[in-house]
This record gives C-alpha cells, sequence and structure tokens, in this order.
C-alpha cells in the first residue's frame, strides 16, 4: 500500500505539466528532509521521525522555528530556505506516510 | 525510444521474457527501462534505492569495483580512535535486495552513441539512461615526490579504507612530542571541512594520550569552511595543540621525502612523525575518459537534472560534478541523486521534471561529545544551483555544551538514517 501511494505521489507529480505557479511538491521536497530525517520520514535515532505526524502539529513546528530566539539546533536555519507554501506541502507528504 | 507510459513498461516486460533473443536496443525498448549506475558509493547507491523505491519497473544495475564500501564520512572518528572501521563499512547486500543488480567490475570505456559501457572483465552493458559517480581520483604529481607507492609511508586517507587503517595506526605508533601534519590541497577538494575535523580529532587523541604532541596543518588556502567554530574548539578543548598554516605563509605542500620523511612548503621543510598529505583531486578516470569534464577536472552539469552538459543521455553525481555552491560531500552527492532520480523517471515518463531544492548538512567532530554543523539549502538560480541563504549557516559560536553534544547526537541520527536510506 505504501509503495502504492508513494507511486501515485510520484505519478501525480511527474504527471503534473510545468506551470508557471506550479504547486509545491511535497513528495519531491522531502528527498532532501530525508537523509538526515529517514526513509520516508522513519528517523532511527535522535532526529526525530516525521512520518505520520499530524499535518497541523509540523506546520506550527516548522513555522515556530522560524520564530527569534528559537532554541532549536539546526532547523531554525533549514525553514529559512522554504517559502510557506512548500512548508505546508512537506507537513502534508510526511502527514500522510504510514509511520510504520 | 517513444514516450511510454508506466502501464506500456508492465506490458513491455513481458514481451520482453517472450522475445529474450531481440537485439539488445529492441529489448531495451520493448522492455522495461534501463539504468546503468557507475559506482557505489553516496551518489550511486543512493540513485539506485531512489529508482527502485519509486519505480519498481525500473532495471537497475549498479558497477561496483569494491564488495564493500567504507565512508568517508565519519571515517575521522576512526582516525581519532572514536569508533572503529567496521561500523563505517558497508556490503551491498539491502541494495541487492531492494532488486538492483549490483555488478562488482570496474567501468573501462564509455560508448555515448551506441549507449554502452564496457567493463573491465569484458562484459558490454547496454543502458537507455547511464549515471555516472565515480568520486574523485586523486593527482599524483601536484606534489613533487608524491605516488601511490608514497601514500603506502605519508597516506591520504581521503578515500576511506586502508588508508583509513594506515594513518590510525601511525597516529597510534607515534611517540609523545611528535608533530602530526595535514597538507591540505587548494579548492575544490573532497569535503571542505574534513581535513579540519580530522586535526581535531587526532588533536583529541593526543591530548589524552601523548599530550607534548602536535598537529600542524599545511593549508594551501587562506579561509577554511567553519573556521571560526574549530578555532573555538581548538582553543577551548585542546589550547596550543592544533597550528593552522595558510598557504600565504608556509602553508602549500610542494614536495615530499619519504625516506627523509620530509615534508617541504612553499618556505619551509618540516620533518613530521606522520604526514597525512592530501594531493589535489579530479574526477573519477571513467569521467574524464568519457569527456565529460570538458577538460575542467571535474564535470559541469544541468542544475535541475543533473544531466552531463556534453552527453545529455549521461546523467552525473556527486564529487565528479561541477554543482555549483554545493561542496563535494557524501550529503551533496546523496541529495543530488534523489534529484537525478526523479529527473530520470520523469525522463522515462517522457515529461520535464521541475526544479526542486537540495540540502547540505556537514557535521564535524572535536570530541566524541563535542560536535558542530554547517547546514545549507540549494535552490536553482541563473542556471546554477546557488544558496537559498547566506547568513547564519552554522551552529552559532559560544554555544552551551549542551548544544555542541545534541549536534553530536544528531549527527550520529544523520550517519545512520543516510546509510539505511543507501545500504538498510
Amino acid at each position: 500500500m505504501q509503495v502504492l501511494l508513494r507511486l501515485a505521489v510520484v505519478l501525480a507529480a511527474i504527471g503534473a505539466a510545468p506551470a508557471l505557479a506550479a504547486e509545491a511538491d511535497g513528495h519531491s521536497l522531502s528527498q532532501a528532509c530525508t537523509s538526515c530525517h529517514g526513509v520516508d520520514g522513519r528517523s532511527a535515532g535522535a532526529i526525530p521521525a516525521l512520518a505520520g505526524r499530524p499535518k497541523d502539529e509540523l506546520v506550527s513546528l516548522m513555522l515556530a522555528f522560524r520564530e527569534e530566539g528559537s532554541q532549536a539546533t539546526i532547523m531554525n536555519r533549514v525553514v529559512r530556505g522554504y517559502s510557506d507554501d512548500e512548508l505546508t506541502a512537506l507537513a502534508d507528504y510526511f502527514s500522510s506516510v504510514s509511520s510504520k | 525510444m517513444t514516450k511510454l507510459s508506466r502501464r506500456t513498461f508492465v506490458a513491455g516486460a513481458g514481451a520482453a521474457l517472450a522475445a529474450p533473443f531481440a537485439l539488445p536496443h529492441l529489448a531495451s525498448a520493448a522492455g522495461n527501462p534501463k539504468v546503468v549506475v557507475i559506482g557505489g558509493g553516496f551518489g550511486g547507491t543512493s540513485l539506485a534505492r531512489y529508482l527502485r523505491r519509486n519505480n519498481p519497473d525500473v532495471a537497475v544495475t549498479l558497477i561496483e569495483r569494491d564488495q564493500t564500501f567504507t565512508t568517508c564520512p565519519f571515517s575521522n572518528g576512526v582516525i581519532g580512535g572514536l569508533w572503529q572501521m567496521e561500523q563505517i563499512t558497508f556490503g551491498y547486500d539491502g541494495v541487492k535486495a531492494a532488486g538492483v543488480e549490483v555488478v562488482h567490475d570496474t567501468a573501462s570505456a564509455i560508448d555515448a552513441d551506441k549507449k554502452t559501457v564496457t567493463l573491465k572483465g569484458g562484459d558490454v552493458l547496454s543502458y537507455d539512461y547511464l549515471v555516472v559517480s565515480p568520486g574523485i581520483q586523486f593527482v599524483w604529481d601536484s606534489i613533487e615526490g608524491y605516488s601511490p607507492e608514497a601514500a603506502e609511508i605519508m597516506p591520504h586517507a581521503w578515500q576511506a579504507g586502508p588508508q583509513t587503517a594506515l594513518l590510525r595506526k601511525q597516529i597510534e605508533a607515534m611517540d609523545d612530542g611528535g608533530l602530526v601534519i595535514i597538507g591540505v590541497p587548494k579548492t575544490p577538494f573532497r569535503c571542505p571541512p574534513g581535513p579540519f575535523e580530522r586535526a581535531s580529532l587526532i588533536a583529541n587523541y593526543l591530548h589524552q594520550n601523548k599530550p607534548k604532541s602536535k598537529v600542524m596543518i599545511l593549508d594551501s588556502n587562506e579561509s577554511f569552511a567553519k573556521q571560526p567554530l574549530f578555532e573555538e574548539a581548538w582553543q577551548k578543548l585542546y589550547p596550543g595543540m592544533v597550528e593552522w598554516v595558510p598557504g600565504s605563509q608556509s602553508g602549500v605542500v610542494m614536495g615530499v621525502d619519504t625516506a627523509a620523511m620530509t615534508v617541504s612548503t612553499n618556505f619551509d621543510d618540516f620533518n613530521p612523525a606522520v604526514a597525512n598529505i592530501i594531493p589535489a583531486q579530479r574526477a573519477g578516470q571513467i569521467a574524464i575518459d568519457a569527456g565529460l569534464d570538458e577538460g575542467k577536472g571535474f564535470c559541469p552539469i544541468d542544475p535541475v537534472t543533473f544531466q552531463s552538459t556534453v552527453h545529455p543521455d549521461i546523467y552525473v553525481l556527486g564529487d565528479a560534478t561541477i554543482a555549483g555552491a554545493m561542496p563535494k560531500s557524501g550529503f551533496s552527492a546523496n541529495n543530488q541523486a534523489k534529484v537525478c532520480g526523479a529527473a530520470i523517471l520523469a525522463a522515462i515518463a517522457g515529461k520535464q521534471v521541475a526544479p526542486s531544492k537540495l540540502i547540505n548538512v556537514c557535521y564535524s567532530f572535536a570530541t566524541p561529545e563535542y560536535a558542530f554543523e554547517i547546514v545549507d539549502v540549494f535552490e536553482v538560480k541563473d542556471g546554477s544551483l546557488a544558496l537559498g541563504f547566506d547568513d547564519n549557516r552554522t551552529t552559532p559560536l559560544n554555544a552551551s555544551d549542551d548544544v555542541h553534544k545534541r549536534e553530536a547526537e544528531y549527527a550520529h541520527s544523520w550517519y545512520e538514517n543516510i546509510t539505511a536510506e543507501m545500504f538498510g
């Protein structure tokens, strides 16, 4: 099921015609995250897992990293590279992945 | 090859089985698209796994010389005695289990017109898409007297494996009060902060075991990655033990004499107990032989797809590329592999891929419980991979011990996750 879901996301992504205002593609963007957070966001160690967490929780966490005085080690710097739309697409994608 | 839908591939697979003696390119057109990958390091292995995870109809063959892969990331920890070689060495069983055909051989020639790769063992593989991820080779004559034989006495340890073990052995065997020299080539080279992490972890070992010893970095350049963080750590953790000499002073290693154990720079001769000489680098030989570097030493690529600008049917990844602001690192290669994989799957489907964003994080250890990092997000701007932001890229100076400890924990977690993505 998981494979089918991922495949559907990929096929939907590569099937989409490039448009001027292309929507942020959560699966595509997520590939940069998984190098640290694990395949599909299933992290093994100290780095938090992302898979299957509620979208709203992930969005509010990432927006909180932007706030001045944020105590994060690294994510407060990483989030500056992404727009609100991109962060939302990422949260949407990781929330759709099974945590198992 | 016409544009095929996924349904066509599935039907084509049966057709290929029914007609096993068809001409190779016809079988390929009628059957599953075939991707050949040269090099089973961070770039090639990540690419192979990405393709199999996202489209199991793609046939992937990975050509890798060695039976196991020892990662350069975390190899400075072996040299500093923090952990063992076995913990940074991986086999290809997980890659094979994911449906990748792993061929342990060396690619000796690419025919871009016939779309074939010839192996040293004599086999000729045909491909629809070729990915070249050969890593670096050394420019031995960049330092007078240096050679593969000289590296058995003055190791580079810049391709992890036996060289890593040799340098560790030399550090363990040296007497207290000895000098360790690390010679750093001009940029660009693999893992820009690597020599300085290495100096840190050697100093960490010497500080505890041979406190009268010294580490001297002879650097051909005038500054280095994460310099303020390294200098802060050296001052705090092992004051006076590490000396950095920039190129304009006496930092350019010009020659070595392994019999006399002499290292000569633009101004001085040194007689170290241990000499770790890192020579200049260029793309792996197969990329040079195929003309993918256009004589530049490293290979220009399309920043959206990682297609070679020389041969659009060939993709190039990792340290072998000229990738704009992206440094040569395992992390970069892994990220590039996934962007390239998406581009190949799009090409198979007859589509174009939209530009994505890439990340590089580089953790450096100064002790087992003290680490820091630099993180960058890259996006395509004006035809090149550019920094998404150019301030506050690193762990801040004056961070607490607790922050450095957490960075060390995250470094371990990163290593576990990225190696699982490739080899798990």
